[in-house]
């Protein structure tokens, strides 16, 4: 048999669309899990079908802000590696600006607290050491990374394919090019080529670039757009000549330019992100016989190019200045971007057994085969992928104008500095609340979550600030101040004394109805659903391995009517978990009531008081008992009530239908003021109230990669009905926990210059002597969520620590801004370090 | 001395060719576009004459707004200004281009002395006219001589190296002349990054000139047959040696 098998099978376990670098993963890594009749296609000839990876400029760099997009990365060379493809060069990001020197003592704290070393900063005559060629004089300094190095990511596809084929697992067919994907009752029946139909009920798209059309085929998206990304290569480099192999020198990253340089054999690759977006539509590509070069590799525009050269020029003039140094070859390459830069992994949530692997860059693609392979066999990956997964997108992000705003927004931060906190300025206003006008007229300070726009902070609150003095903590350096107010703490500490009012409209809310609804919610919620009619259940949600797939709150509401409500962020594919276990015989149903109901926290000391002025219902203690759950009337205004609390203290979340929203909204505002009622912003409800009650958050404490016991979540029993991750849950609550959540304060924070500095998460925690701290699953340890507790004036953050260090007064450090600071552990496990026997919510 | 070479704006094609709906004109949606490997050699031997022998050297173009792409990429190789005769975009026959160059030519030689050669491509790399060069050349009243791959300034006169059937044919010819001359004439220069970031700051005159009434009308074009083969490549290294032999196979060599 030949590299390409032109029989194409008329049935298959699966059909994998696309010979780029993630096609060829996605297919060895099922065959590896065993998969076989694995069908991998290509409308191009292979080795090089004409994608992206053919044009790629293949190098690695593995530091990331992203935990996942690094654990991808790590992934990924691991496999380059022992492919044999990978040649490690090292390379050097370097600054130009005081900010950017600053940003890589963040990029230090990363590799920390991803575990990726050695790595260092270094001065620019170190950098000359290692990058002769570059001009010093121009350069602060640089971050060192000598594991980047630069693949062959066509070989690489090579080997997969063939190891596939010789293990019998996978039939390749090149120059075959997908018509159409056949749907049946909501699932994938067959894939239609050039060379005749092949029948599958599980099809995955690896098409890049080509992508959404794929997916328009099956009659869905993914919401990605090609861009363009400006490369040149110059040569022949005197320097380089003789090169014995691609690349001897490190890659130089010159990140404010937002511009790379790498040797290339005898020649200088120079490429580009600075250039303003250039986004293309996938119908704008045009076929492999039309292409003057490769589909992907559009004509160059030399306009755009005109101030890289320059930028160029400045830091390598040796070889950029050399009259004898000519630019050979020069392309618009087109690469995918994604709305949020993330790529577009999973299932979709609209057609079943359709996946999706797009949006992946080179760096990432052998990890992400093998992730994606994992979901697929296993039902998860070993890397927690929620920020990649296609179901999360709600609707409006997936149209062409917004992800092409997005993109476009995005691109010119391929190398920025992006700030924890930063929001996008594009496609704003998508979701308003029904309150929207009154917070406008507060001041709000609007954050995005999920398309809403919510009030992170209200100007109105700025007088607290007066009364409140100097428990609400100021900050002075710049960084910490960027997307934050002193006003949060304020509100907080108002809150705290008073009352506050939360405008909660992007939450996430479905209902679960029908005689199987208890089974539906039963078997994916760990705690016990089968409750009284009025109860409000928090509830992890597990992955199949016993890890965090979310947490949320589930309602009972009737009999065979649950009542599930999530954040908005991972609202999306939390609906696609519950629909997915939804019984198949159409017993239960999923109704989404995100955009036609709306809520209203209320909590604080004086929150009974102000409810009990708008209704005639018993809202006492004993009348409406923490936990539960009922409709209230308020004036003319029927109001689902249910007693809980994220922020800790007393008070409901109010539920309403969205067009009453604003007069329950006024009604409270109104009755409030009496009782110094207090508009307070998700900076409250989100940080500074939650972590004084060391609330674990999804995607931050909570993640598939640890586990119930872990996280300090464990109930005294598990119930007897099965659910999604028992098994490893039961096994979990029998061993010793590798890693202990817990809570810390931080003891000082004085740097260096005596300006106090403020940990705003994701920063390596340390030992007191500075030495990484690693769990026995290798796990490093990291701030998961960092913010201020104004009532117990400190500064607060959370942390897996294993066993030996998870014990209150601990002494430890946490490594920010390229300095050390003292924490001590406050509280190991799920106490709160404020209110530790929960007295206020059970008042 | 003052060398002139002209070059015309023509889409980069290296795939399928398609036609716009209307058989009128190349679709050159996903193209982008350069100058012909004839006109190529033509301004690489200008720069290597003005490297040589000190003066000036001149590119001329007609075309639309969008030609001035060409200009500087021409610069970028070491042309010191450009002549730029914009038009809306529609092709105009050689009677009407060559009009249009004479009259340029007139004026900059009026402001700045006879050029010691013009150097046109053998023929454009799309409408493939071959008449351009000769119809200045009669206009001016210069010699013309066509097809070259060797060109020698010897003196005050030129030696010119014309590609024949089984030989070459060598004139040597007073200047000022015309010539027109074929790819391998010499091999082109890349750009150096210091060239393309000079060619954005040197002169270009733009002017518009007035389209003679065209006698040659564009009826349709029609793509030839077998067009669009292309190689294609079956692996590289050792792993492609199975490809390969099974199309020795295939085509019947093994």
């Amino acid at each position: 048999m030949g590299p390409t098998d032109r029989n194409l099978p008329s049935h298959a376990r699966v059909v994998v669309i696309g010979c780029g670098i993630v096609g060829n993963s996605v297919a060895y890594h099922l065959g590896r899990l065993g998969w076989r009749d694995i069908v991998l296609l290509d409308k191009g000839p292979l080795p090089n079908p004409g994608g992206s990876t053919g044009h790629a400029s293949n190098f690695i760099y593995l530091v990331d802000h992203s935990k996942e997009m690094t654990a991808l990365t790590i992934e990924s060379v691991k496999q380059y590696k022992e492919m044999g493809v990978f040649i490690e060069s090292g390379g050097v990001e370097v600054a130009r600006t005081k900010e950017r020197m600053q940003e890589l003592t963040r990029r230090m704290a990363s590799a920390m607290s991803w575990g990726i070393e050695p790595v260092a900063l270094v001065s620019p005559s170190e950098t000359k050491r290692l990058v002769p060629y570059l001009d010093e004089s121009i350069i602060l300094g640089g971050f060192y990374t000598p594991g980047v190095g630069v693949v062959d990511s066509l070989r690489a596809g090579t080997l997969m394919r063939e190891r596939g084929q010789s293990a019998g697992a996978l039939a390749v067919a090149a120059k075959t090019e997908v018509l159409g994907i056949d749907v049946e009752h909501g699932r994938v029946r067959r894939v239609r080529t050039t060379e005749g139909d092949i029948e599958a009920d599980t099809v995955v798209i690896t098409c890049g670039v080509w992508s959404p059309r794929v997916a328009r085929m099956a009659g869905t998206q993914i919401p990605l757009t090609p861009a363009v990304h400006q490369m040149i290569d110059v040569g022949p480099v005197p320097r380089f000549a003789g090169a014995k192999s691609d690349i001897e020198f490190p890659i130089v990253r010159d990140m404010d330019t937002n511009m790379y340089e790498r040797q290339a054999g005898g020649d200088l690759e120079i490429g580009s992100y600075a250039h303003r977006p250039i986004l293309y539509d996938p119908d704008d590509i045009p076929s492999l016989a039309q292409a003057a070069l490769s589909p992907t590799e559009f004509p160059f525009t030399q306009p755009d190019f005109e101030l890289q050269m320059q930028h160029a020029l400045e830091l390598m003039p040796e070889i950029v200045g050399d009259e004898k140094v000519g630019v050979k070859y020069a392309i618009n390459g087109i690469l995918s971007l994604t709305p949020d830069g993330m790529p577009v992994l999973g299932e979709s949530p609209d057609v079943k057994g359709l996946w999706a692997a797009a949006a992946v860059w080179v760096k990432e693609g052998p990890g992400t085969g093998k992730a994606i392979a994992e979901w697929m066999v296993h039902g998860e990956s070993e890397i927690d992928l929620h920020s990649s997964d296609i179901a999360r997108f709600h609707e409006h992000q997936k149209t062409r104008a917004h992800v092409r705003a997005r993109a476009a927004e995005g691109f010119n931060k391929t190398y920025g500095i992006v700030h924890p906190g930063e929001q996008w300025a594009s496609n704003r206003e998508v979701r308003l609340s029904p309150f929207n006008v009154r917070e406008r007229e507060l001041g709000a300070t609007f954050f995005e979550a999920a398309g809403w726009e919510r009030p992170q902070w209200y100007e109105s609150n700025a007088p607290l600030l007066e009364e409140f003095g100097d428990r609400v903590t100021r900050r002075t350096a710049e960084w910490e101040s960027r997307w934050w107010s002193p006003i949060i703490n304020a509100e907080h500490l108002a809150m705290r004394e008073r009352a506050g009012l939360f405008d909660l409209s992007a939450f996430t809310i479905f209902d679960i109805t029908g005689p199987s609804a208890l089974q539906s919610v039963q078997c994916v919620a760990l705690r016990q659903m089968d409750v009284p009619v009025g109860r409000v259940v928090y509830t992890p949600v597990l992955s199949p391995t016993g890890g965090f797939k979310s947490d949320l709150t589930i309602m009972r509401l009737g009999d065979e009517h649950f009542r599930v409500v999530t954040g908005g962020a991972s609202g999306m594919s939390d609906r696609k978990w519950f629909q997915d276990h939804l019984p198949p015989d159409g017993t239960a149903q999923l109704t989404d009531l995100t955009s036609s109901t709306t809520t209203i926290g209320l909590w604080g000391p004086r929150a009974r008081d102000i409810l009990a002025t708008l209704t005639m219902d018993d809202v006492s203690n004993d009348g409406f008992k923490f936990g539960t759950c009922r409709t209230i009337e308020a004036g003319t205004l029927r109001v689902l009530a249910s007693r809980i609390s994220y922020v800790g203290d007393l008070g409901w979340e109010l539920y309403i239908p969205m067009d009453q929203g604003l007069k329950l909204w006024d009604l409270l505002w109104e009755m409030g003021k009496q009782h110094g009622l207090t508009p307070c912003g998700i900076g409250v409800y989100g940080t500074t109230g939650r972590l004084e009650k060391c609330y674990r958050a999804h995607g931050n404490e909570l993640e598939t990669e640890y586990n119930v016991v872990e996280a300090g979540m464990t109930a005294p029993r598990v119930k007897d009905e099965d659910f999604v991750g028992k098994e490893a849950h039961l096994r979990h609550r029998q061993e010793e926990p590798a890693a202990i959540m817990c809570t810390l304060t931080v003891d000082d924070h004085t740097s260096s210059t005596g300006e106090k500095r403020y940990m705003l998460g994701r920063e390596p925690i340390l030992t007191h002597e500075g030495k990484r701290i690693v769990d026995r699953h290798g796990r490093g340890s990291y701030v998961t969520s960092a913010g201020a507790g104004p009532s117990i004036g400190k500064h607060i953050l959370m942390a897996y620590l294993p066993p030996e260090h998870a014990r209150a007064g601990a002494a430890l450090s946490v490594q920010y801004m390229g300095e050390r600071y003292p924490v001590t552990v406050a509280v190991a496990g799920p106490t709160p370090v404020f209110d530790p026997e929960n007295l206020r919510i059970r008042s | 001395m003052r060398v002139l070479v002209c070059v015309k704006r023509v889409p980069f094609t290296g795939g399928k060719m398609v036609l716009a709906p209307d058989s009128m004109a190349l679709e050159t949606r996903h193209l982008g576009f350069t100058i012909s490997p004839h006109e190529e050699c033509g301004v690489e031997e200008a720069v290597r004459m003005i490297e040589a022998k000190s003066g000036e050297s001149v590119v001329l173009t007609l075309g639309p707004a969008e030609a001035a792409e060409q200009l500087r990429d021409a610069m970028a190789l070491g042309v010191d200004r450009a002549i730029h005769l914009e038009t809306d975009g529609s092709e105009w026959d050689p009677e009407a281009t060559a009009a249009a160059i004479i009259d340029a030519i007139r004026a900059d030689e009026a402001a700045s002395g006879p050029f010691d050669l013009i150097l046109f491509g053998n023929e454009s790399a799309d409408s493939g006219g071959f008449q351009v060069g000769l119809r200045v050349a009669g206009a001016l009243g210069r010699p013309c001589v066509t097809g070259l791959k060797k060109v020698t300034i010897e003196g005050a006169s030129v030696r010119c190296e014309q590609e024949s059937e089984g030989g070459r044919d060598v004139y040597a010819v007073p200047m000022p002349a015309v010539l027109t001359v074929k790819e391998g004439l010499n091999l082109p220069r890349y750009p150096s990054v210091p060239g393309r970031m000079r060619a954005a700051r040197k002169p270009v005159a733009t002017m518009t000139p007035t389209q003679a009434q065209a006698r040659l009308e564009l009826a349709s074009l029609v793509v030839p047959a077998g067009q669009g083969r292309r190689a294609e490549v079956l692996g590289s290294g050792p792993s492609a040696a199975p490809a390969v032999v099974e199309m020795l196979r295939k085509i019947g060599v093994v």
